[in-house]
């Protein structure tokens, strides 16, 4: 739409031709334009050769289960699906990685369950109910709770979570997936509240006015029409949240106790797959089948992480069109 | 005429001190003593390096942890002088080392330490032996009740693989056998040592220098003998079933300064620190 209509062309080609003789300043200040173009494009790239430089080095470094006959004899996709023991050091490494599957499984299902309700109606409330003093002061707030460092929330797990939560349900286990869902949960709620705030908020004021002048009251409008209007985008913040979740090293390094079980009971201790390579990942021969194990376990992280980031940036696109359509 | 001598006096003078001054700090930038290893040795190692750097200010000494394989790693690589172990070093290692700087490690051993058992406070447990330590770390044992306690379950706990005491309690303890599943393995001696301090089912095992809040179980060699505690005496007369030697790994014999350091260590005074610390001395 901006561009010119083809008859203004010629008449600009020669007025750009007078720019021979502009004068110095004007010429600075383009050739300025042009390097600080040039300079966040460099930027905006850098980011991205980054995640494709760590996407290659750790398929690459993930390959030999696949195609080394040395490593494939102790670790190949069957080999994982073997045994459900997963002790990978020892005279007959045994490299299953169900339980980590399991584990996982377990601590973002636990975390979710916890995260997502806190973090869901706590935007609603700051959205819809609070006075706006109120909500300027919980906002950042909850978003402090992110700046924590992980290390820290999973120590706060370790020493005073842990005991609460086992005088709460009398858990055999002190270091469980609930003691590490709930202290994984504390580290993802601003995600999903921030994101499900912003969607909120993104809902025309007409939506809600609409709402009350037909009578419903002020919950009836945030629960049947601003919620859902916003569920787009809120459901991409849990998205968000889920992909950390997956991905979190720290709080459950810490918290979950990493004994690697099967079992679907949330009482026992878990191990997850981010927490195998951050414990493990510092002692292994490089290049052997415990190295090479440990990166095809952050492929399938990444993987993971990646699909569910696509799903939730999908689903803001979503938000975005039906908001901009309204 | 004396003017222009004091003024030349002056100048040398300030160009000598320029001198000491650039030959004072070149070595102190350049060449950092890094040692690094052992997450059981980094406590010792970053007070022999404070004590040792008061002494001698010309010299700087970097310790970091990580884990006996991690140190005995950045040894082969290259990337740290001193390697600190808490077990001796892999045939393969040295294999390694021989291939890339044509000798194997050079070893000292620089301390000696008691692997200890920790329960907590409250357990009514006071001793165990080695049969019962490998029956509660496979699995065979799950209640307290089964080894003199009362009836409630075990909650084992542990080290990560990568650690050198995981090598160590796996290969002398468990005579090479998996460890059971249900064993929860944490990031450090000090968290496994938080986790028994709160749980009054639990135990662990550990440096003897890291006991803040545990009680140390006695430890006999089998069901016949006496309960032996992890103390100095034990262990340096080798009546404590669970002890080890603790090592500095260099690519080859010392010089210079980190054969003062290693010196040093193994001096009355580096020795009485491995005893402050809570270690044994090496002889």
């Amino acid at each position: 739409m901006t561009v010119p209509p083809a008859a203004s062309r010629p008449a600009l080609a020669p007025l750009r031709h007078v720019g021979v003789g502009e004068s110095p300043r004007r010429r600075a200040q383009r050739l300025r334009e042009r390097v600080i173009s040039a300079l966040l494009r460099a930027c905006a790239f850098t980011g991205v050769a980054g995640l494709l430089l760590i996407m290659v080095f750790v398929f690459r470094e993930a390959l030999p289960v696949f195609l080394d006959p040395e490593v494939k004899k102790e670790a190949s996709l069957s080999a994982f699906f073997a045994t459900g023991m997963w002790q990978p050091v020892g005279d007959v490494p045994k490299y299953g990685i169900a339980p980590l599957l399991i584990g996982t499984l377990k601590v973002v299902v636990a975390a979710m369950v916890f995260a997502v309700p806190l973090g869901v109606m706590a935007a609603v409330f700051a959205s819809e109910f609070a006075k706006p003093a109120l909500r300027e002061a919980l906002k950042p707030v909850i978003e402090i709770l992110a700046g924590i460092p992980s290390v820290v929330l999973g120590f706060f797990a370790l020493i005073v979570l842990a005991s609460w939560l086992q005088a709460v349900t009398g858990a055999v286990s002190r270091l469980n997936a609930l003691n590490a869902g709930v202290a994984l949960g504390l580290g993802i709620i601003p995600t999903v509240f921030t994101v499900s705030e912003d969607a909120l908020r993104a809902v025309p004021r007409s939506y809600r006015e609409a709402s009350l002048a037909l009578g419903a009251s002020r919950w009836q409008t945030a629960w049947f029409v601003t919620l859902p209007a916003a569920g787009a985008g809120v459901m991409a913040g849990i998205l968000l949240g889920l992909a950390r979740a997956v991905g979190e090293t720290m709080i459950v390094l810490m918290a979950s106790g990493n004994a690697a079980i099967i079992s679907g009971n949330i009482f026992d201790s878990v191990r997850t797959l981010s927490a195998s390579i951050a414990a493990e990942l510092a002692e292994v021969v490089f290049g052997g089948p415990h190295y090479s194990t440990l990166f095809f376990l952050g492929g399938l992280l990444f993987v993971m992480t990646f699909g569910i980031n696509v799903v939730a940036g999908l689903f803001v696109e979503r938000l975005r069109r039906q908001l901009g359509g309204a | 005429m004396r003017g222009s001598q004091l003024r030349t006096l002056k100048c040398s003078a300030v160009a000598a001190l320029a001198l000491l001054a650039v030959a004072g700090c070149t070595p102190r930038r350049a060449a950092p003593v890094t040692v690094k290893g052992s997450d059981t040795m980094v406590i010792l190692g970053q007070r022999w390096a404070e004590t040792y750097m008061a002494a001698h200010p010309g010299t700087i000494i970097q310790v970091t942890g990580g884990g006996s394989g991690t140190g005995i790693a950045a040894l082969i690589n290259g990337t740290t002088d001193i390697c600190q172990s808490s077990r001796p070093i892999k045939e393969d290692e040295n294999k390694q080392l021989v291939a890339k700087f044509g000798a194997p490690a050079h070893e000292v051993v620089v301390a000696k330490d008691g692997l200890a058992i920790y329960l907590h406070d409250s357990n009514l447990v006071q001793e165990l032996d080695l049969a019962q330590l490998k029956a509660i770390y496979t699995g065979a044992v799950t209640n307290w009740k089964a080894v003199g306690g009362p009836d409630a379950p075990i909650t084992v706990y542990g080290r990560e693989n990568s650690s050198g005491t995981y090598e160590y309690f796996k290969e002398h303890i468990l005579g090479g056998a998996d460890f059971a599943a249900t064993v929860q393995t944490l990031p450090g001696t000090a968290a496994v040592v938080n986790a028994v301090a709160q749980d009054p089912r639990g135990i662990g095992y550990g440096g003897a220098a890291y006991a803040k809040g545990v009680r140390y179980c006695a430890v006999k060699m089998d069901a016949a003998t006496a309960g032996v505690q992890p103390t100095a005496e034990n262990v340096n007369a080798g009546r404590y079933p669970i002890s080890r030697a603790l090592y500095f790994y260099l690519r080859t014999a010392p010089a210079g300064p980190i054969k003062e350091f290693v010196d040093y260590t193994l001096s009355a005074e580096g020795q009485k620190l491995v005893t402050e610390v809570g270690y044994f001395p090496a002889q």
